[in-house]
């Protein structure tokens, strides 16, 4: 059991520990593994179809790099688990959702009401992302 | 202009019922400060010296008199009865308290404005030439350009926590009156030789402790990849700029340390990828945006005639109104540099004045200056006496436009916890100097520069004079510089030698100035001069 775990997918958590990106290079069978900000998201790509949980660790809630990796393996088609990990606080959820993001377990534990409450903060979304939501400009030309 | 649809509204108000939120859930204390730091600067809210300062974002420097008139009310119901207009043709409040700033965004909410990232480690707000849609010499508007990218830009998940600030400049003429080229990105529309409009990009450029002249990155990005090309060179950045200094952590350190070429490579791969995922918004969209931005009713016949017969009118015509596109029309810029004065200073009484006016006589329309003034942009050439006439009266009519008072100066220590040394005393003080307009005209094109520190807001080394201000063993220091330019002409300034106190710098500046007045040729300029002669010549009058 994931320490404040907040999920927003229905299947079954993954059991498997995440593993190192150096580690999961070495271990075929390993289908969870961790990213630090300095790993580069694109080196997972080979292998997205054995992974089910990628973890995105984020040390400083102001390093932003997470943020591009996980719209990076979204936008190659990863679909297993995505979570933040780390300093995760509140006010960033809504933008890491947009970014992939479907799992958060941040170092100190948001209530889950709360929680919904950020990520219903923007009516609509003026880009088109990773999350399905329809940008404004489709809205606007009938697209979406 | 342009003007909001539901969701555009939908979005700021939004936004105020989230910073509403967050600023109750510091006050009860459920946030730490470091927590909400970054969340009040991405509303513009900065702690400085002596109060909170906000800072409105006035989108490419463009707004309606409604708008204008909202910014003078906040001023006399917020702060101290005067706002202060920025270098990033924003507009900034000196005495704000937390307790307020919801109900502040509220009222700019309401006339269609907001304070949204206008600081923090994020996509600030995008500038552009403020004759846009008026200037004579114009091949593309910028401002639909502007729009699209404000629209993108406007919490951008991806780049919400970028290694620094990221500042965005875009202009559509050949004459570069938004010092495009130090901005992390400047955008310059131009033409290709099959007749084409496209976006050149110039990345890692700007000014603070390390100023860089940004590279052509992109030289020819069609106008509708222009959004997939921006996501591709932030997240280039985003993923690869520096983190372990925050004064090495722009991008033109970034470019700069992996060479122009190497970052274009990685940009161009990365570009290729955005393609593919349909991010662009489709071109009726930039299309809708455009349309808010045709020309107003303009009248045909009108005649060029002008009566100068008032000699001070005539001055100020010669000095501050600009050539229009349309016939009979002109562009007026309103000096905030009146002598004595603290640069982009104005009342909230003279900031309603501007805004009748502008609906007067302007279409209703307003820009802000990157050098801290305002412009009318499509005043009718039969109505500038009237409008001359009004101005003068509210102490609205300095006839200094890029003369040496025009000066640009930061906040300095007077305000800012960053500065080390003031600046709007040295501001004051030349101004007074050079008070006598004719000696003012006799110098010509003259264009300076003060920074309080070296983070450079004021733009130091963008001036033909730039002056620094810094702390020497506790005391305050000035260094000056020559040779600095923004425009398409764009260089940086070198600093003449050891600084001097506020009253030698200001001896300093007259000292350079006669130098050039002995030394220059026909038709030459200061920065023309200095650039023939160099140095030597001005070190030896200064130091001599």
């Amino acid at each position: 059991m994931v320490e404040n775990a907040l999920r927003y997918r229905d299947d079954e958590p993954v059991a498997d520990p995440a593993v190192t990106v150096d580690a999961f290079a070495e271990q075929t069978n390993a289908s969870a593994v961790r990213i630090e900000p300095g790993d580069d998201a694109r080196i997972l790509l080979p292998h997205l179809g054995r992974l089910s949980l990628v973890e995105v660790n984020f040390p400083a809630y102001t390093d932003g790099r997470g943020y591009s990796a996980a719209r990076i393996l979204r936008e190659h088609g990863y679909d297993g688990e995505l979570r933040a990990v780390g300093d995760v606080l509140l006010d960033q959820l809504s933008h890491m959702r947009r970014c992939g993001f479907d799992s958060f377990a941040p170092n100190q534990a948001i209530d889950r009401a709360a929680a919904d409450k950020a990520l219903a903060t923007w009516p609509e979304v003026y880009q088109k992302t990773v999350d399905g939501r329809a940008a404004i400009w489709a809205k606007r030309h009938g697209l979406a | 202009m342009y003007q909001y649809d539901q969701y555009d509204q939908a979005m700021v108000d939004a936004r105020v019922a989230e910073f509403r939120d967050q600023v109750n859930r510091r006050l009860a204390g459920e946030m730490t400060e470091d927590q909400f730091k970054p969340l009040r600067l991405k509303n513009g809210l900065y702690l400085q010296l002596h109060a909170y300062m906000l800072r409105v974002a006035i989108p490419y420097g463009t707004l309606n008199s409604a708008q204008m008139r909202m910014l003078g009310d906040i001023a006399d119901k917020y702060d101290r009865g005067y706002g202060h207009f920025t270098t990033r043709q924003n507009i900034q409040y000196n005495w704000i308290k937390l307790e307020d700033a919801g109900d502040i965004l509220a009222d700019l909410a309401s006339v269609e404005m907001h304070a949204i990232q206008t600081s923090g480690n994020c996509i600030r707000n995008t500038t552009a030439d403020q004759f846009a849609g008026a200037a004579a010499d114009e091949l593309e508007d910028p401002r639909p350009y502007a729009e699209l990218l404000r629209q993108w830009s406007t919490f951008h998940p991806e780049f919400d926590y970028l290694p620094r600030k990221f500042k965005v400049a875009i202009i559509g003429s050949d004459t570069d009156r938004a010092a495009m080229k130090l901005h992390d990105i400047g955008i310059q529309i131009v033409k290709n030789a099959a007749g084409e409009i496209g976006c050149r990009f110039y990345v890692g450029g700007g000014m603070g402790r390390t100023p860089m002249i940004a590279p052509v990155i992109g030289d020819f990005v069609p106008p509708l990849q222009m959004i997939s090309y921006l996501e591709a060179c932030l997240r280039v950045y985003n993923r690869y700029g520096r983190r372990d200094n925050k004064y090495k952590a722009r991008i033109k350190i970034l470019v700069h340390e992996i060479g122009a070429d190497e970052y274009r490579r990685q940009v161009e791969e990365e570009f290729a990828h955005i393609l593919t995922l349909g991010l662009e918004p489709p071109p009726a969209e930039l299309e809708r945006i455009k349309g808010y931005f045709a020309d107003p009713g303009f009248e045909t016949g009108l005649s060029g005639d002008i009566d100068r017969s008032d000699p001070d009118f005539a001055l100020w015509l010669d000095q501050n109104v600009h050539a229009h596109k349309q016939p009979g029309y002109a562009i007026v810029t309103i000096s905030l540099k009146p002598t004595g004065g603290i640069p982009g200073d104005a009342s909230a009484d003279q900031i309603r004045l501007m805004a009748d006016l502008a609906k007067a006589h302007s279409f209703d329309e307003l820009r802000v200056t990157h050098a801290q003034n305002i412009v009318l942009p499509h005043v009718k050439k039969a109505d500038l006496y009237a409008l001359w006439q009004k101005l003068d009266a509210a102490g609205l009519a300095s006839a200094n436009l890029d003369l040496i008072s025009d000066i640009i100066a930061c906040p300095g220590l007077d305000y800012c916890s960053l500065a080390n040394a003031r600046s709007i005393p040295v501001a004051q003080k030349i101004s007074e100097r050079f008070a006598d307009l004719g000696r003012q005209r006799e110098l010509g094109e003259l264009k300076l520069k003060i920074s309080g520190c070296i983070n450079a807001c004021g733009h130091h080394h963008a001036g033909h004079i730039g002056i620094l201000g810094v702390d020497r063993k506790g005391v305050e220091n000035y260094q000056l510089l020559l040779g600095g330019s923004e425009g398409a002409d764009t260089s940086l300034g070198t600093i003449t030698g050891p600084g001097f106190n506020e009253d030698g710098i200001v001896d300093a500046v007259e000292k350079a100035t006669d130098v050039y007045l002995a030394q220059r040729t026909d038709g030459e300029r200061f920065l023309d001069t200095y650039r023939r002669i160099g140095m030597a010549p001005f070190k030896e009058a200064i130091y001599g």
